[in-house]
């Protein structure tokens, strides 16, 4: 029984984080209780039961239970799928999420807030039921860790009396007695009795592998005969079971069960440490939910597919370095061949390159899918009538941009609801549809994903904006904005305390994070807005973040690479365009703008400054609205480049944006633009 | 000295006895524990990082991975040396508060590997120079010859990665 199942139990988890994102979406598309969507809700409850009985969280799969049960009502009909309904369901979902999340972080769930909705389940089950026994249910929720036959409402003591004596080598073989006993409380109120007369009676034969143990178990509830017979289905070679109905015999010997399960014995015979997933993985399992991916399985044929093409052209390869050897006079033919091998080769290298990164790529769904929920719970509390409309779900973004994705969308989306879309009233009256639009839009273009949040409210009033961005000093009392430009300003820090926006027509709160946010991962968000009209909010964000076309060139000896979307161009100096500035800082005029030119070998320490030569090769290049002219001394080829962080095993390097391997193995630096522009304008005696 | 090696290789891992690694710097001896050396590289020409202090010669490529490597020399304030055939290039893997890194040490050559125990192991006096005692884990005699026994942690530990540039301009002040 040494099996690791710490694998499992995070395959379990996260299976089950997904089941309860597909109940809560299914949940919320409930309408009027369709059977299809209802039956998807059920299984994914059930499997979760299932799992967590499997690895021992009693306590998440006793819930799950009540869930269950409840759902498998309304699925028969016996109970209405009325909104009511629908939001204890969803409420149980966010429970079972913070008791799986607890799980996971070996953290505790709100005991109170699980026994209460709990109680909250099985009174809903208690008014359903015809002959129910709300008061016993009730008994058992509040009861905690044991799991409830909430689904008992007939009258009476049914079930079955189980006489299990398993053989001495029953453990060996990978049965637990324990799991057994599991499943079986699932079934009803179980009672477990332990015969402990085949304990050997000195230590000397005591085997401790060895099963000294036999059992009486009864079980009340519904089971059938034919369910407990399969909980033992695995080791009825292995012992001596006699299953029989519980009012069948009635020895005056044994103590007639309560209706209740006894705490005392259940303890005794369950020991399910609860610490258990909690000491699995220590600080290392937190990052479990970045750490492993689910991937589209035809992603990963097209890799095997490549992969073959590969080692075909590899063979081709071989074969012509073994004709050379053979015949050396048809030189001319196999260099011919050797040619196209090699130009095979690399367009199966290039296709293995994308194909691997795609796997990285997820779809944005998993970030869209927890809108609906929160749009639903947001506009339930305000009383605002909004539909949200998701498009572009399957557009594809890397896995750590996505990550990364989450709560700045969450604030937009919370933001265009709270506070872009007027009350029903407010909006009737501006002669709108009462049921205010908001819409999450994501979708392609050129190198970039773009994500779009549009709501149809009341967009933003500039001029309010303007006076308190002049009030907080973002703005010179003389500075003139164009309303583009003012509107940018909700992303500025100081217009973004709570308090500041709150009487704004909205937005701003934390806007300045958001854009922090979009910003780290290498994109930008801009807001367009028209009073009464809505408001548009664009994010841009590169595909991908470990990848991207580089220009090589040459300063001194050393290779450096530059983003390729950061060069605007390159050019050859003109003598009458070079300028100084306080006699020491050179600028390059390039049509009627100054550039500051940047000497890269002083500006990172490497040689003293050294005078502009006559006709200099400049690469102008900017970023974060700053042009700098670096002057270099070759321009190499382009070429795709996989960025590497130095912060792995070193840290930040100002000035660098990481490091990438070159075809010859060498190392060599991805310039920052944004950074050398800084370092330029702070450090210039030594840059100049 | 190789006689010497064999001596204390045969004798594993005793109660209380860890095993180092030896390199010799300007004729001195250093030890590092064993089970912090990765691999142990010819010397590579690195390719440089900006505003860095001397000692920390740059970054090379390690099966995909950018490793930096020091020059253990210029980090303790010696004379500089010539790399050449013999230099070579110890990769350790060095724990820190939030992670691992890996990182390369260029020495003079590397020289044994000795068990030392616990015991054996003597405070460091105050050295009162660029290295810290705090680098120091303890100084061990192992056949008549001094060893620095080196807490790498410390040495090439966040003070090493986060002030560089302060150390710089302590040293150079």
């Amino acid at each position: 029984m040494s099996i690791d199942m710490a694998q499992f139990i995070d395959a379990f988890l996260e299976e089950s984080f997904e089941g309860l994102e597909r109940m809560e979406t299914e949940l919320l598309a409930l309408d009027g209780g369709d059977p299809e969507t209802l039956n998807t809700i059920f299984r994914c409850a059930h499997s979760i039961k299932g799992g967590a009985g499997t690895f021992g969280f009693g306590a998440i799969s006793g819930f799950t239970h009540g869930v269950e049960t409840l759902l498998d009502r309304m699925r028969n009909g016996e109970q209405e799928a009325a909104p009511e309904t629908v939001n204890l369901l969803l409420r149980a979902v966010d429970t079972l999420r913070a008791q799986l999340h607890a799980a996971r972080d070996g953290g505790e769930a709100d005991a109170a807030e699980v026994a209460e909705v709990r109680t909250l389940i099985e009174a809903h089950l208690g008014d359903a039921a015809p002959t129910g026994r709300p008061a016993d249910n009730h008994g058992v929720a509040d009861s905690g860790g044991a799991d409830a036959p909430a689904d008992g409402n007939r009258t009476g003591p049914r079930g079955w009396r189980i006489h299990f004596q398993p053989y001495a080598d029953l453990m060996r073989t990978g049965n637990d007695p324990l799991r057994m006993f599991e499943v079986l409380e699932e079934l009803g109120t179980l009672s477990v009795h332990c015969e402990t007369d085949r304990l050997p009676d000195n230590a000397d034969a005591f085997d401790p592998e060895d099963c000294h143990l036999a059992w009486t178990l009864e079980l009340e509830g519904d089971a059938t005969r034919d369910q407990v017979q399969e909980v033992f289905e695995w080791v009825e070679d292995e012992s001596d079971l006699l299953i029989e109905p519980l009012d069948a015999v009635s020895e005056p010997t044994t103590e007639a069960p309560p209706l209740t399960p006894e705490p005392a014995e259940m303890g005794a015979t369950t020991p399910r440490p609860p610490e258990a997933p909690a000491a699995r993985g220590g600080s290392g399992n937190r990052g479990a939910e970045s750490s492993s991916m689910r991937v589209n399985a035809g992603k990963i044929d097209a890799l095997i597919d490549m992969v073959g093409e590969l080692v075909i052209t590899q063979s081709m390869l071989t074969d012509i370095s073994d004709q050379l050897e053979e015949d050396p006079s048809k030189i001319e033919a196999q260099i011919e061949r050797l040619r196209t091998g090699l130009g095979e080769l690399e367009r199966n290298t290039r296709e293995l390159q994308e194909s691997v990164m795609s796997i990285r790529m997820v779809p944005i769904a998993q970030v869209f899918n927890r809108f609906p929920r929160l749009v639903h719970d947001i506009s339930g509390q305000l009383g605002k009538q909004i539909e949200l409309t998701l498009k572009g779900e399957y557009t594809e973004v890397d896995k750590t941009v996505m990550e990364h994705l989450g709560d700045p969308l969450v604030h937009l989306v919370r933001n265009a609801v709270d506070h872009g879309i007027e009350m029903p009233d407010e909006r009737a009256a501006a002669g709108k549809p009462e049921t205010g639009q908001v819409t999450l839009e994501a979708f392609h273009r050129g190198g970039n994903v773009v994500i779009e949040i549009r709501d149809d409210g009341k967009g933003m009033d500039a001029d309010r904006i303007l006076a308190k961005a002049r009030d907080a000093g973002l703005v010179g009392p003389n500075q003139h904005l164009d309303r583009h430009e003012i509107l940018q300003l909700v992303f500025e820090p100081g217009l973004s305390t709570a308090d500041q926006v709150s009487d704004l027509s909205g937005r701003g709160v934390g806007m300045d994070v958001v854009k922090k946010n979009i910003r780290g991962l290498g994109g930008n968000v801009e807001l367009e807005s028209e009073p009464g009209k809505g408001s548009r909010l664009t994010i841009r964000l590169p595909l991908t973040l470990s990848i991207m076309d580089g220009q090589l060139l040459k300063i001194g000896d050393e290779t450096f690479v530059i983003p390729l979307i950061a060069i605007v161009e390159s050019l050859q100096t003109l003598p009458e365009s070079v300028k100084q500035a306080f006699g020491k800082l050179p600028l390059y005029r390039l049509r009627d703008e100054y550039i500051p030119i940047v000497d890269l070998a002083a500006l990172f320490g490497r040689t003293e400054p050294s005078p502009l030569p006559e006709r200099a090769l400049l690469v102008v290049a900017e970023a974060d609205d700053q042009r700098v002219a670096l002057r270099v001394d070759d321009l190499l080829g382009q070429q795709q480049v996989v960025i590497k962080t130095l912060e792995t095993n070193f840290r930040k390097v100002p000035g660098t944006a990481g490091a990438t391997i070159l075809g010859d193995g060498q190392v060599a630096l991805i310039l920052d633009i944004a950074g050398i522009a800084r370092m330029a304008s702070g450090r210039d005696t030594r840059a100049a | 000295m190789a006689n010497d090696a064999t001596q204390s290789i045969h004798d594993p891992a005793t109660a209380g006895e860890d095993q180092y690694l030896t390199f010799i710097l300007a004729e001195e001896e250093y030890g590092v524990d064993i089970l912090r050396v990765q691999e142990i590289k010819g010397w590579e020409r690195p390719t440089p990082l900006p505003n860095t202090p001397d000692y920390i010669r740059g970054v090379i490529n390690v099966r995909g991975m950018i490793v930096p490597i020091i020059d253990m020399r210029l980090r303790f304030g010696m004379e500089p040396m010539d790399y050449g055939p013999t230099t070579v290039v110890i990769m350790l893997r060095v724990v820190g508060e939030e992670r691992e890194r890996v990182m390369g040490v260029v020495v003079d050559a590397v020289s044994e590997v000795y068990s030392i125990g616990a015991d054996n192991l003597q405070p460091a006096p105050d050295f009162g120079t660029r290295i810290g005692v705090n680098f120091v884990r303890g100084l061990a005699t192992v056949e008549e010859q001094m060893i620095l026994v080196l807490d790498i942690d410390t040495l090439l530990g966040p003070g090493l990665i986060a002030s560089a540039d302060a150390i710089e301009a302590e040293a150079t002040a």
